[in-house]
């Protein structure tokens, strides 16, 4: 089975009294294992939603989300999906449980029920592989928004996820701490092979990921690669998102009749891009 | 004036205070503010004195910190003074205002109730800065687990748990507190003048934001709690062992001196 999580034409609703609301409808997607996706969305487009579908904390009101093959729906397994589906949210202070770093990143393992050899090895593994471990005693009150989320995601590492689901991670940092999680994310998918799923509405984020899946009123409108995504500007306009600048720029300059690629990304591309339209010495 | 509240904050190091078992110090802690209420005289509170300087100096924690924690009590211990000096009428005939009157025991009684929570702010504090809230909340919830034989197993951890978290919150919701008073002074509002009334009624634009982030901040560390597949107290396995030492024998020991010492100054002689 390649697939880690495959989500079945899923359909999820709020409901309020007497009126509801749909969130996400008829929702289908499989997330290979050991894959880099991102999944791009204005506010309200339900991406936090989805989220919170991908590990079971919210049941679907149609249709099926496999884990590894198990239901969400099925409570027998809902400590193996939380297990195996780790989840870092926007607010690194509102997942903290403990006041002492490396106390907080043992609570995960310690729910599991591991010896405590176990859970100390563990810990200070995570600890090492988000470069947290020289803090590890100190409170996480006196650490920068950056230096937090970097502790929330050794919290999930501790568990040994197979897919770690982050809904906003950056959010509410700074471009340091911005700068910080995205190549924490970047090195764990590459060197531990963990699948991870991004959900961001900052374009840039995606630069480096396998997929990138755009959502808009709780339904997929465009999946493909980040360039094939990026190259598209309609579509992002149409689904509320901030066109990254390079693209804008070349974008233009095709539009008043500049023969140039539009598929590019990152800076460094876009000016050797520019350079060679005008056929310029790179200096 | 927010920021002084140290309440339960943990001061890193490796003096042997902070090595001590968490249980030693919370039970060594009771027994020791037992015996200090037990004190009458000025022999017995020197003893107390210097058993108190002696834990504040092992602790290795900075004497600044201690005095940060008095100096939030010290309306309350002054407060708690003035009530005992008209209490009583022991002694000489001082002087008298209106009805009441002040007497030479009312003065010893006022001094030695100051002193007296002066030296149990200083204990818990030497307990607080030298141990972490999970120490101390496991070490709560091991003391309490007897009750688990009449029915209330699932309380104790319930209990202990709600105690880690509120002590991991404090200093956030502080932060929080100060972040909408500068909010709420922006945009106009006199939290400092007026009469009581209207500082109370001040208050309320305060608190309502407040209490509405808190429950937002529960809801979301719930949902976190949940992902990181907790499940109550039901087959959780604990990082750190605790364990007793020689370290513990030895603190143990000078501690029921200290109490020998306090009952033979009270009661013998």
């Amino acid at each position: 089975m390649d697939n880690i999580i495959e989500v079945k034409n899923v359909t999820f609703e709020y409901s309020d009294f007497d009126r509801s609301k749909t969130v996400i409808n008829d929702f289908s997607i499989d997330i290979k294992r050991g894959s880099f996706t991102c999944i791009l969305g204005h506010n309200g487009s339900g991406k936090s939603t989805l989220a919170k579908l991908l590990n079971g904390l919210y049941k679907p009101v149609k249709g099926d989300i496999l884990v590894d093959g198990m239901n969400t729906k099925d409570e027998t397994t809902e400590i193996a999906i939380k297990r195996r589906v780790g989840m870092v949210f926007q607010n690194p202070d509102n997942q903290l449980v403990a006041s002492i770093v490396e106390e907080d990143v043992a609570f995960g393992p310690e729910n599991l029920g591991l010896s405590p050899d176990e859970i100390r090895k563990r810990v200070d593994e995570s600890l090492k592989s988000v470069g947290m471990y020289e803090l590890r005693k100190s409170t996480p009150h006196h650490l920068s928004g950056g230096q937090k989320q970097r502790i929330a995601i050794a919290g999930i590492l501790a568990m040994r996820p197979q897919c770690i689901v982050l809904d906003e991670p950056t959010a509410m940092l700074d471009p340091k701490g911005r700068k910080e999680i995205i190549s924490t994310i970047e090195k764990l998918n590459r060197e531990s092979g963990i699948t991870v799923v991004l959900i961001t509405h900052f374009m840039e984020e995606a630069e480096n990921t396998d997929r990138a899946v755009v959502l808009n009123d709780g339904s997929i409108i465009a999946d493909g690669t980040p360039k094939e995504i990026f190259s598209n500007i309609d579509m992002l306009k149409r689904a509320g998102l901030d066109v990254p600048q390079t693209t804008e720029l070349l974008h233009r300059l095709k539009t008043n009749g500049v023969d140039i690629k539009t598929n590019v990304i990152s800076i460094k591309e876009t000016a050797q891009e520019i350079y060679s339209a005008f056929h310029l010495e790179e200096n | 004036m927010l920021r002084d509240i140290t309440f339960g904050q943990y001061f890193q190091g490796n003096s042997k205070v902070h090595r001590l078992d968490p249980r030693t110090k919370l039970l060594l802690l009771i027994l020791i503010i037992v015996f200090i209420f037990l004190t009458q005289n000025m022999i017995s509170f020197l003893i107390a004195t210097v058993f108190t300087a002696c834990a504040v100096i092992i602790s290795k924690v900075p004497l600044r910190l201690y005095l940060k924690n008095l100096k939030a009590i010290l309306p309350i211990i002054i407060f708690t003074a003035i009530i005992n000096v008209f209490y009583g009428n022991e002694g000489k005939v001082l002087f008298s205002i209106f009805r009441l009157t002040v007497n030479t025991g009312g003065v010893y009684r006022a001094v030695f109730m100051a002193l007296r929570i002066l030296l149990l702010i200083v204990l818990s504090s030497v307990l607080t800065y030298t141990t972490t809230p999970n120490d101390l909340t496991d070490a709560i919830e091991i003391l309490l687990s007897p009750l688990k034989f009449i029915g209330l197993k699932n309380a104790v951890h319930t209990l202990a748990m709600m105690m880690t978290i509120a002590l991991r919150f404090i200093p956030t919701l502080v932060e929080e507190t100060e972040k909408i008073m500068n909010a709420q002074k922006a945009r106009g509002a006199d939290l400092e003048n007026g009469k009581l009334t209207e500082r109370i009624k001040a208050l309320v634009p305060i608190l309502i934001p407040l209490l509405i982030s808190a429950v937002r901040r529960a809801y979301e560390l719930a949902e976190a709690m949940e992902c990181r597949c907790y499940n109550g107290g039901e087959g959780r396995q604990r990082m750190k062992k605790l364990q007793f030492t020689l370290l513990d024998v030895i603190a143990g020991f000078v501690s029921f001196l200290f109490c020998g010492l306090i009952i033979l100054f009270n009661v013998v002689i």
